[in-house]
C-alpha cells in the first residue's frame, strides 16, 4: 500500500517536472523566434 | 532579510522540498499577473501617447520587457515577502507561503528575468528605456520591498513612483527622451497610489498590524487615513485634468476626466464622512477602474479623436 502511494507520488512529480521541461522549450524557442524577428527588424534600418 | 522572514522561509523551504518541483501556474503567480496587466495597460499608454512611431514588433518587445520587468519585481517581491504573507489571508496561497515553492528559486527566478527584460530593451528598443525600467525595478526592490515597506507608513507613497514609471518608459521607448507629458503620467500613478492602497488597508488594518507592517492606518489610525485620502484625491483630481489645459489631449479626455475625477472625489468625501469598510471597499474598486479609463480615454483621444501630445 504504502509502496503504491509511493510510486504514485513520484508520478505525480516526473510529470510536474515533464511539464515544466517543456515550458522552458517553448520558452527559449519563443526567444530564438523574438531574438531573430528583432534582428531583422533592426537590420531593416527600425528603431 | 529579516530574522522572521529567515525562520519563515526556512520552514516553507522544508515543505517545498517535501513537496516536490514547483509547477509551470506557481511561477506564472510569482509574477503577479493582475498587478502585470495594469502596468502593461500604463506602458502602453505611454508608448500610443508619444509623438513619433516605432516598429510595431519593437513595440511590442518594449510591452514585453516592461512586463516582464514587473514580473520579475513581484518574484523578487515574494522572495523577500514570505513571512508577511504568510500572515495575510489574500497571500498566503501564493507559491513561497503555501509551500509549493523554495524561496531562492523566486530569487534566481526574479534576478534572471529582471537582467533579462533591462538587457533587451536596451539591445532592442533603447538604453534610455532600459535605464527607465532598471530603474523601476530596483527602486521596486530596494527602496519599496527591502527597506521602506516595513519601516514607515509612507511606504507605499515613495515606492508608488516605482509603479507610476512604465508609461514613461513607453514614452521614452519611442522618442528616446523624456518630457513633460510623461512626467505628468508619472505624477498621476504617484499621487493615485496612496488612496488607492489606503482605501485597501483601510479595511484589512487588521492582516497589516497582524503581519507588522506599519501601513497607515495602523500606525496613525483611520481617521489621519482617510484624512489623508482626501488631500491626495485633491492634489491627483486637478493633475489628471491638467493635459487639457495644457493642450497635450482634447476636449473628450478632458471632460471625461472632470467627470471621472468628481466620482473619485465623491467617493473619498463619503469615506470621510461614513468611515465605513463599505466605503473603503468601493473607493478602493473605483479607483481601480479610475485609473484604468483614465488612460485608456487619453489613448482614445490622441488615436481617435487625434490630438496627439507633442512633449
Amino acid at each position: 500500500m504504502a509502496g503504491r502511494d509511493r510510486d504514485r507520488a513520484k508520478d505525480a512529480r516526473q510529470r510536474q517536472l515533464r511539464s515544466r521541461n517543456l515550458a522552458v522549450l517553448a520558452v527559449l524557442a519563443a526567444l530564438a523566434v523574438l531574438f531573430y524577428v528583432i534582428t531583422i527588424v533592426k537590420m531593416g534600418g527600425a528603431g | 532579510m529579516s530574522n522572521a522572514s529567515i525562520a519563515r522561509n526556512a520552514a516553507g523551504d522544508a515543505a517545498a522540498a517535501a513537496h516536490g518541483p514547483p509547477a509551470v501556474g506557481d511561477f506564472i503567480a510569482l509574477l503577479k499577473p493582475r498587478v502585470m496587466s495594469l502596468v502593461v495597460f500604463t506602458g502602453l499608454a505611454g508608448l500610443v501617447l508619444a509623438p513619433g512611431t516605432l516598429h510595431p514588433v519593437l513595440a511590442g518587445v518594449a510591452l514585453l520587457c516592461i512586463a516582464v520587468g514587473a514580473g520579475a519585481s513581484g518574484a523578487i517581491n515574494m522572495w523577500y515577502d514570505g513571512d508577511i504573507d504568510a500572515g495575510m489571508k489574500r497571500t498566503r496561497d501564493r507559491p513561497i507561503p503555501a509551500g509549493r515553492m523554495e524561496a531562492g528559486v523566486a530569487l534566481g527566478f526574479g534576478s534572471t528575468l529582471a537582467v533579462g527584460a533591462v538587457t533587451v530593451m536596451g539591445l532592442a528598443v533603447n538604453w534610455l528605456a532600459a535605464a527607465l525600467l532598471a530603474l523601476t525595478i530596483g527602486f521596486y526592490v530596494f527602496v519599496y520591498t527591502l527597506w521602506l515597506k516595513r519601516r514607515t507608513p509612507q511606504n507605499i507613497v515613495i515606492g508608488g513612483a516605482a509603479g507610476a514609471f512604465p508609461p514613461m518608459i513607453g514614452w521614452a521607448a519611442v522618442t528616446g527622451d523624456v518630457t513633460w507629458m510623461p512626467i505628468i503620467l508619472f505624477g498621476i500613478i504617484f499621487l493615485w497610489t496612496p488612496p488607492h492602497f489606503w482605501a485597501l488597508a483601510l479595511y484589512k488594518a487588521d492582516e497589516y498590524a497582524a503581519v507588522n507592517v506599519p501601513m497607515l492606518p495602523v500606525v496613525a489610525g483611520p481617521r489621519e487615513t482617510r484624512r489623508q485620502i482626501m488631500a491626495y484625491s485633491w492634489m491627483l483630481v486637478p493633475l489628471t485634468i491638467s493635459p487639457w489645459p495644457l493642450g497635450y489631449t482634447g476636449a473628450v479626455y478632458g471632460i471625461a476626466s472632470v467627470v471621472l475625477g468628481m466620482v473619485f472625489l465623491a467617493g473619498a468625501y463619503k469615506l470621510w464622512r461614513e468611515k465605513s469598510d463599505r466605503a473603503a471597499k468601493a473607493l478602493f474598486a473605483y479607483s481601480i477602474l479610475y485609473l484604468f479609463l483614465l488612460f485608456a480615454l487619453l489613448m482614445v483621444d490622441a488615436l481617435v479623436v487625434g490630438v496627439g501630445a507633442t512633449g
